[in-house]
């Protein structure tokens, strides 16, 4: 049978048929979708975990135990993770290990545009690198297989083109899942330094071993046609290429990108005439064939940014042109995401704002704040991140400067590695002030569990951390929960919190809009005869309100009716109707 | 035969996504080969949203280049300007003449184009316009634009009603079945 699925769900479908016991991960566009899917095998145990590098470690529990086990994650996940994937790289595995890993060229939904092949090339493990669902679900047995054919971690490097693109997958059977028997070796599985010296001759030796095997193995393939201009792609350029290009080229698509098959390159190099190498982000397979003494077309040609495309090909091997097309003959405004109607962390931006205050942020829906009209977001760097910089101001600036800052970060960015920044504010005596926004979800990347819900990944019930609980046993004395759309009571407490000479938590608590709990009834209005025009309520950035010929407007298809203009608006303009 | 290549554009939360997860279930029935391209994530918060859909014998890459798009079915107006340049010379443009103001409208920073369906009818292209939401209003909920908009890109293809109907049965959710079968009726029929 053949099913449509999206890439994401097609590597969830390998692992399953290749009898993964354990999944654990964190989300992130592009990679979600995986462990959403495997959530829905029973004879699976798949997990959220608090962050990347706690689920790895439980993956490598698993398989050192003997079990096969994935972890995935988007590209800057893998930086989380990668303090243990360079020693279990190391230590190898008993049970298939395989770690999925989704870059995000374009920048779709990231804050850089990494090329994780190089974390496959310093950590020495081996990478595969489909190019559409079926290879998704095929790449990923082939992955467990070689892990355990090479006692390695295998990574397997999706991109957005791949993991949110549908196509046909075969639907087979899931293999035999008992564990592997679990034996003592602590000179295999216990890295330090005596043991790890051994470890490193194995790992080099099997590096070695898997070049020679990636020279004949099937995932990497050769396809003549016209050998005028010869292709090396890998992944979803191998698509590109071939719909620019159909017969009139030919293809080495490389399945294996870690390690590279020097043979097989040099002898497709040596039957066609021109060689292009056509990989986006860095030119990973370009250095490798370069040293190879290999004259080619790479990167001088292609950029090292963002997502390519098959009109790009045209352009740069066929010397085609862009189609005459039919163009706006103005510029059309451009449509930047915005928060949602309803969104909870409008209220704290627009408090934020208001305040004037410096705002450390974080990786969330609330980094939407960032944009116009609430622009509140000073710095954004990196998951958990926002708590740190603060604590840095404070001691590299000064207090007064501090007085002015604050963190602002999700619920399950929190417990991802904010709480380790919090932990270093109260140890070296700071005073800064953190604002959990703490929405009952991870909402960015679809409405995950996390460890503050109290629900699993499967919907059970489970302990929920008390963040109010967390802040207080790490040191914190000043904690106030608070709802933001109580946006007066709420500026109040922010201006508090900055002024005192002590670290305090502030939790800022109402779910996310878009949660099924969450019903809102009857839609916000404008009583004409009340509204001063102040603006004020277009300040919020919510995209329902607007003005229309020199009038506030609501749009009621789009209003849910959450009330925070109605709370806002000074003279009473904003009503609610149809409760 | 070669690639029909449909393009979904519109704004995040129309429900451009379940209308090309449709589509392609419609072209895989069909017996297709298939790829759709969907976006999740930041960009798909009530920002500029572009799905693709591409069915034929073999299809390559999952996304649509400019000039290749043989239908773009737009969910809103400044979403179908925006990308009119995806269409191909000869191609069809679908349109619900629903206009959402995008945040630098609403701000005073930027101004929505007047009259779009008429500038891009006068650059000779096919072009149809329907006020979908009204259509999804009449069936019963307002939130099956989508599918109305379905039924008339189901007109506008070569596969058989019939397949269309499996596919939304496949794909809604039974308790609003009803309202997106109607909705799909109107869009077919007119």
């Amino acid at each position: 049978m053949k099913k449509l699925m999206l890439g994401n769900e097609a590597v969830a479908r390998g692992a399953y048929e290749a009898g993964v016991r354990l999944v654990s991960s964190y989300p992130g566009t592009p990679s979600t979708e995986i462990t959403e899917e495997i959530a829905k095998y029973d004879d699976v145990f798949s997990e959220w975990a608090p962050n990347e590098k706690v689920a790895l470690e439980v993956s490598i529990g698993a398989s050192i135990g003997g079990a096969r086990a994935m972890s995935c994650m988007k590209h800057v996940g893998l930086n989380v993770a990668a303090d243990p994937l360079y020693t279990v790289s190391y230590t190898g595995v008993n049970g298939g290990l395989v770690i999925c890993v989704a870059d995000d060229q374009g920048m779709h939904s990231s804050q850089n545009e990494q090329d994780s092949r190089n974390h496959a090339k310093a950590a020495k493990v081996i990478m595969l690198e489909p190019s559409d669902s079926e290879e998704c679900k095929e790449y990923t047995k082939a992955a467990f297989d070689l892990s355990e054919k090479f006692d390695t971690p295998v990574l397997v490097r999706l991109c957005t083109r791949v993991s949110h693109s549908q196509s046909l997958v075969q639907i087979g059977d899931r293999a035999d899942d008992t564990p592997k028997s679990y034996t003592k070796d602590a000179g295999k599985y216990v890295m330090m330094p005596a043991m790890a010296k051994k470890r490193h001759t194995v790992v080099e030796k099997r590096m070695a071993e898997a070049a020679q095997f990636a020279e004949t193995s099937s995932l990497n393939t050769i396809e003549y046609n016209n050998r005028d201009i010869g292709i090396i792609c890998a992944g979803i350029t191998y698509q590109y290429a071939k719909e620019a290009l159909g017969e009139n080229a030919s293809y080495l698509k490389l399945g294996i990108v870690n390690p590279l098959p020097s043979e097989l390159i040099l002898k497709f190099a040596s039957k066609v005439k021109k060689i292009y190498v056509i990989e986006e982000l860095d030119p990973f397979i370009e250095t490798h064939c370069r040293l190879l003494g290999i004259d080619l077309i790479g990167k001088k040609a292609f950029t090292l940014e963002g997502e390519y495309t098959a009109q790009m090909i045209r352009e740069t091997v066929l010397g085609e042109g862009v189609p005459k097309t039919a163009a706006p003959d103005e510029p059309t405004p451009g449509r930047p995401p915005v928060m949602c109607v309803g969104c909870p962390h409008r209220a704290v931006h627009y408090v934020l704002n208001k305040l004037k205050l410096l705002v450390n942020g974080d990786i969330g829906c609330y980094t939407l704040g960032a944009l116009a009209p609430l622009q509140s977001i000073d710095a954004c760097v990196c998951m958990g991140a926002s708590i740190g910089m603060s604590h840095g101001m404070e001691k590299g600036i000064g207090r007064e400067f501090s007085k002015k800052t604050v963190s602002i970060l999700g619920d399950s960015t929190f417990i991802h590695s904010g709480i380790t920044g919090l932990i270093d504010i109260v140890y070296n005596k700071g005073a800064s002030t953190v604002i959990i926004l703490d929405n009952s979800i991870t909402g960015m990347t679809g409405h995950q569990e996390n460890p503050t819900t109290g629900k699993t990944i499967k919907g059970e019930i489970t302990k929920q951390v008390d963040l109010e609980l967390l802040c207080r046993a790490v040191g914190v004395d000043r904690i106030v929960i608070a709802d933001p759309f109580d946006i007066d009571n709420f500026e109040r407490i922010v201006r508090e919190e900055t002024e005192t000479e002590e670290p305090s938590v502030i939790i800022a608590q109402r779910p996310c809009a878009l949660l099924k709990s969450v019903h809102y009834t009857g839609k916000a209005q404008v009583n004409a005869d009340k509204c001063k025009n102040c603006k004020m309520c277009l300040k919020l950035g919510c995209p329902a309100i607007s003005l229309k010929n020199s009038q506030i407007v609501v749009d009621e298809t789009q209003c849910n009716g959450c009330g925070l203009c109605i709370n806002l608006c000074k003279f009473g303009a904003l009503e609610k109707v149809g409760e | 035969m070669s690639t029909t290549s449909i393009m979904i554009v519109g704004v995040g939360g129309q429900g451009t996504l379940l209308t090309s997860r449709i589509l392609g279930r419609v072209a895989q029935d069909s017996g297709y080969d298939v790829k759709v391209s969907e976006v999740h994530g930041m960009s798909q918060r009530g920002g500029s949203v572009v799905t693709y859909v591409k069915y034929g014998e073999s299809v390559f890459s999952p996304i649509i280049d400019k000039g290749c798009a043989d239908i773009i079915l737009a969910f809103e107006e400044l979403e179908a300007y925006r990308y009119l340049e995806y269409l191909k010379p000869g191609g069809k443009m679908i349109c619900n003449t629903q206009n959402i103001n995008p945040m630098p409208v609403i701000l005073g920073m930027g101004t929505y184009p007047q009259n779009i369906s008429d500038k891009i009818k006068e650059k000779g292209i096919d072009f149809f316009g329907l006020n979908a939401l009204r259509l999804a209003q009449e069936a019963g909920n307002a939130k099956a634009a989508n599918v109305a908009l379905i039924g008339v890109l189901a007109k506008n293809t070569a596969i058989p009603k019939s397949e269309w109907l499996d596919a939304i049965n496949a794909t809604v959710p039974s308790k609003l079945l009803d309202v997106n079968i109607r909705a799909f009726e109107a869009g077919y029929g007119i």
